[in-house]
């Protein structure tokens, strides 16, 4: 007779392994309202988990109502209100249409978003292309600028990344990042190597399309530009793979992880799909000059995606760097790492940290470990004002909540009898 | 009456240990306009000794057993900040106190059984709450087991050391203070000659009293087994003392073996004789001066003291005749010593008080002492009728074991915290009837690392308020421990010798020594 | 049985949890020893706990 004990360690080595087979490509980027699944005419995807209107902060309010005007659904934010409180423009999480966003995450039908398919288990996931750096969308800003960038992400780069990733027959992920983790980058907040080796797979791929030479020159411009522009497709990447790990009976491990500057929500594979959440935290940021601790948003994003699937945070070890906007030292970034082999389940030899001897990253969150410990996964991430039309405030770590923990094991306890 | 501004700051959820909790404030009141303070857990034990000693307000009333609490009172509102800032530095250098630089202590049992493959044994020191769970792990990791924690159910320890038998494993514990295997000390532990002598306790203290001994008579110890309290009775039925005599016997280096206990349980006597009459080498029992059921053998020897214990070894050993002990030759001219001692007491001066930070050894003294004195009771009483009706204020004869809960509260053991015995050492000497304080210091890993020094500014104390009002406080000790110790046995009684202290060779010679000096030189000793 | 004699018969390797006070006098005297930085499982709760020790994860 097989104990309960032995029940959940048996799944949660199947979804690890599930999760570590993953092979998600970057396979070609069109319109949400095309690749999102169950996307419709009408409506505005978010960051975390679902939440009423009157429940959200002010720029991540702002950014929704943002992407309504730039649908051209709406003149104004009172008219967005207005549509969304009538019924007329459903809100819902990317997390329901297996998509990613960061910050407020919004994905509206028209924006361009990059396709991630498994090709290992089949699963696609998707995520929204990234803007301005500072001042964008995704921190509750909407402006002339702001619709001008998204405008040309539409039009310009949207299509010639389409072609691009079709010619070549798509970007192999996982080697990539691993690579990347090699040169220095934790995959959520310190991208700059995997941006490099995917500008040097595809720009080649981006000269055999038809455009002109100037519209080529510049996507490879902005694509440069913009160091981090891949961190949205390594989130998707992450999404992919904790897509093969989730619905597995009787498994505690982890399978979404997200925030919206309101709450922070988790869903657990064996657990369907409730959500379980809690009050996001504060940040420890390191503030852009002239701003401080009541300017900030709490913890906001998609982004975690990257730790449920063991880097981010859990790879600080490999990007120490990061440990400087906690005032922290390089000894602590690798203790970041060690401490949450305490939280998961294996070591993902796909991608691996020299520093600790090329052990592989923590992956498979174990709700059973992370209450037994106490000891909450640690997230990287950059936060934005509160207010709508400021931009980012600054960057830093935070901790996810143990509440959400302690109540999907309350849940996950009753599932199994116990 | 001081009264200063008594604030609670609840820290939150923040873990950490009764002992750093301890030393940190240990150090509170030494920071400028503080003039009480604690951080503890807030516990209800905790919350109400805040209430005792007025730290307590309502801010406290919600806070949760795993919450940190500070609780100060200050001369002025304006010295919070600073000591607030004190605390967290404090809780800064304690969390990172056992790390290496650089490194990071796993959480678990399992992780660090991840970092160490080869461990063998668990040292297990958590609340006893807990403590049942951790080992009940260790024991299916195939790890041995050393229980220091105390407050485990008698179930539990019957769960374990059932699942402990059937696994080959041993579980030393529950409330285990010492042990020492192959010469290596666990907790609470003396630095020890090796040699042929193999112990099994029941009793810690007991433990480092015949160690010491025999250690110090140029005999060593092979091994020394801590099998908890509880072991030999018949609910637990002696599982661990069996398995460890079996030890004993197979291992070549052993030749004598001492058994030391309170009385087995009746069926547990009767195994236990079995036991012991069909092993090939000799053993000494000691059932700390209590009669038991063990029949006789013709390897088996009854003693009536720790100290004659360690002897009747050390004869087997060297093949000398015994002879129960009753003062040493190093104890010099016991009348001579009492008669010093009592000509200066004042006729109102009357009991021996014994303050004793070893269980065991105050056991030891109170049986000693009740046969030669009328009406000795003690807190932890070695039989129900000498039973002491107020621990808090003694009456007659009285030997107050301060290492049990009601005194260690809030507090770290007295092997190691001084302070409650220094504060009742100057209430006995308060008390116009007490004429001798009878007192154990016990040396080795884990204790303090100066007691002598410790309780000496005390010891002054008390005898220059007894000598103001006409009287003399006669002080008596013993020294649990060896040349070798960390603290250095003879600096230790070198500072009590200099300080008036009569010490004595053994807890047993100390007893009969106070026994001489209260009767005024008329009790009858052997 | 010969498992008991492997408490003497093997070289000691500790694992402290607990009072970190024990863990200084294993390493004075050599002892390979790894301290656990032991905290309360689940903070505490008697709920969560209880869930833990049923799905034996205590």
């Amino acid at each position: 007779m097989t104990s309960k004990k032995e029940l959940i360690e048996a799944a949660n080595r199947q979804a690890v392994e599930k999760m570590i087979a993953s092979r998600p490509f970057v396979v070609d980027v069109k319109p949400a309202i095309e690749a999102v699944a169950g996307m419709k005419e009408r409506m505005v995807c978010h960051a975390g988990p679902p939440l009423e209107l009157d429940e959200m902060v002010p720029s991540f309010k702002h950014a929704i109502f943002g992407g309504i005007m730039w649908e051209l659904w709406a003149k104004t934010p009172e008219e967005a209100e207005r549509l969304i409180r009538d019924g007329k423009v459903a809100i819902e999480p990317n997390h329901h249409h297996n998509g990613i966003g960061t910050m407020a995450g919004i994905t509206t039908p028209s924006m361009p978003v990059f396709i991630i398919e498994d090709r290992t288990h089949g699963f696609r996931s998707t995520a929204n292309i990234r803007e301005e750096t500072v001042k964008a969308l995704r921190y509750g800003c909407y402006d002339e600028n702001v619709k001008r960038k998204l405008d040309w992400n539409r039009d310009v780069l949207g299509p010639v990344l389409s072609a691009a990733l079709r010619e070549c027959g798509g970007i192999d992920m996982v080697p990539l990042m691993g690579k990347a983790m090699h040169m220095g980058d934790d995959g959520h907040n310190e991208n700059r190597a995997a941006n490099l080796l995917f500008c040097m797979q595809l720009i080649p791929h981006i000269l055999k399309t038809d455009f002109s030479k100037d519209v080529m020159r510049e996507v490879a411009t902005w694509m440069n530009t913009d160091t981090r522009f891949v961190s949205t497709a390594e989130m998707a990447v992450c999404k992919a793979i904790t897509l093969a790990a989730h619905n597995i009976e009787n498994c505690s491990i982890v399978t979404t992880m997200c925030r919206n500057g309101t709450y922070t929500g988790i869903r657990v594979s064996g657990l369907e799909d409730q959500w379980f959440k809690a009050p996001a935290p504060e940040v420890n940021l390191l503030f852009f000059p002239g701003y401080g601790p009541k300017d900030a948003t709490k913890d906001c994003g998609d982004s975690c995606v990257t730790e449920v699937a063991g880097i981010g945070a859990f790879a600080m070890a490999a990007a120490p760097g990061m440990v400087q906007f906690v005032g922290g030292t390089v000894a602590d970034a690798i203790n970041y790492t060690k401490e949450m082999y305490e939280i998961t389940t294996a070591k993902n030899t796909n991608w691996t940290i020299p520093y600790l001897d090329l052990q592989g990253c923590p992956i498979g969150i174990d709700i059973i470990k992370v209450v037994k410990t106490g000891l909450t996964p640690h997230i990287n991430t950059s936060i934005g004002h509160v207010q709508p039309n400021v931009g980012q405030v600054g960057a830093g770590m935070t901790r996810a909540p143990l509440k959400c923990f302690a109540d999907a094991l309350e849940a996950f306890g009753k599932l199994m009898g116990a | 009456m001081m009264s200063g501004i008594v604030k609670n700051i609840v820290l939150g959820n923040r873990y950490f240990d009764s002992l750093k909790l301890m030393r940190i404030s240990g150090k509170i009141a030494e920071v400028q306009g503080v003039k009480k303070g604690a951080v503890v857990m807030a516990t209800d034990l905790n919350k109400q000794i805040l209430r005792d000693v007025g730290l307590f307000t309502a801010v406290l009333e919600e806070a949760k057993p795993d919450h940190l609490v500070v609780a100060v009172s200050l001369e002025d509102e304006s010295y919070l900040d600073p000591v607030l800032k004190f605390i967290e530095a404090e809780l800064e250098r304690e969390a990172t106190r056992s790390q290496g630089v650089g490194q990071m202590n796993p959480k678990t049992l399992e992780s660090a059984f991840e970092a160490l493959p080869g461990a063998n044994l668990a040292l297990i020191s958590v609340p006893g709450t807990y403590a049942k769970r951790e080992a009940l792990r260790a024991l299916k990791q195939g790890l041995h087991v050393f229980l220091f924690s105390d407050n485990v159910s008698l179930d539990e320890e019957i769960e374990l050391k059932q699942f402990a038998e059937k696994n080959g494993l041993l579980v030393m514990g529950p409330g285990c203070g010492t042990a020492i295997i192959n010469g290596i000390g666990l907790a609470f532990a003396n630095v020890l000659k090796e040699g042929p002598v193999g112990i099994v306790a029941a009793a810690g203290t007991g433990l480092q009293e015949v160690s010491s001994l025999i250690s110090n008579a140029g005999v060593g110890i092979s091994h020394g087994f801590g099998t908890g309290g509880r072991d030999l009775s018949d609910k637990i039925g002696g599982i661990t003392a069996r398995q460890a005599l079996h030890i004993l016997e197979k291992d070549p280096k052993t030749k004598v073996i001492v058994l030391i206990s309170k009385p087995p349980g009746p069926h547990t006597a009767q195994k236990l004789s079995g036991t012991l009459a069909g092993m090939n080498k000799p053993v000494v029992l000691n059932f700390i001066g209590l009669s038991s059921s063990i029949e006789k053998s013709d390897n088996v020897f009854v003693t009536k003291t720790l100290e004659d214990a360690a002897l009747r070894a050390v004869c087997l050993i060297r093949g000398e005749e015994f002879k129960e002990r009753v003062f040493a030759k190093e104890a010099g001219n016991v009348l001579k010593i009492a008669e010093r001692e009592y000509n200066r007491f004042d006729e109102k001066q009357q009991y021996v008080r014994g303050l004793y930070s070893g269980g065991t050894v105050c056991s030891e003294a109170t049986l000693i002492l009740a046969e030669l004195l009328p009406s000795v009771t003690s807190n932890m009483p070695p039989r129900a009728e000498l039973k002491m009706k107020d621990a808090k204020v003694s009456a007659g004869h009285a030997l107050i074991d301060l290492g049990d809960e009601e005194f260690t509260v809030g507090r770290a053991h007295p092997m190691i915290d001084p302070f409650v015995r220094k504060q009742r050492l100057i209430q006995e000497a308060k008390d116009p009837e007490t004429a001798v304080i009878l007192l154990d210091m016990v040396l080795g890993y884990g204790s303090n690392e100066d007691m002598a020094g410790a309780l000496l500014s005390t010891i002054e104390e008390a005898k220059s308020l007894r000598q103001k009002s006409g009287g003399y406080l006669s002080v008596v000790a013993s020294v649990v421990g060896t040349f070798e110790d960390p603290q250095g046995r003879e600096e230790q009684i070198k500072k009590l010798t200099d300080g008036g202290v009569v010490v004595m060779p053994s807890n047993a010679q100390a007893a009969r020594m106070a026994a001489v000096i209260v009767s005024r030189g008329r009790a009858k000793i052997a | 049985m010969d498992k008991e004699m492997e408490l003497i018969t093997k070289p000691m390797k500790v694992i402290n949890i607990g009072i970190d006070s024990f863990l200084e006098s294993l390493k004075i005297q050599g002892v390979e020893v790894v301290h656990v930085d032991w905290r309360p499982p689940a903070e505490g709760d008697s709920k969560l706990i209880e869930i833990l020790d049923k799905l034996e994860f205590l």
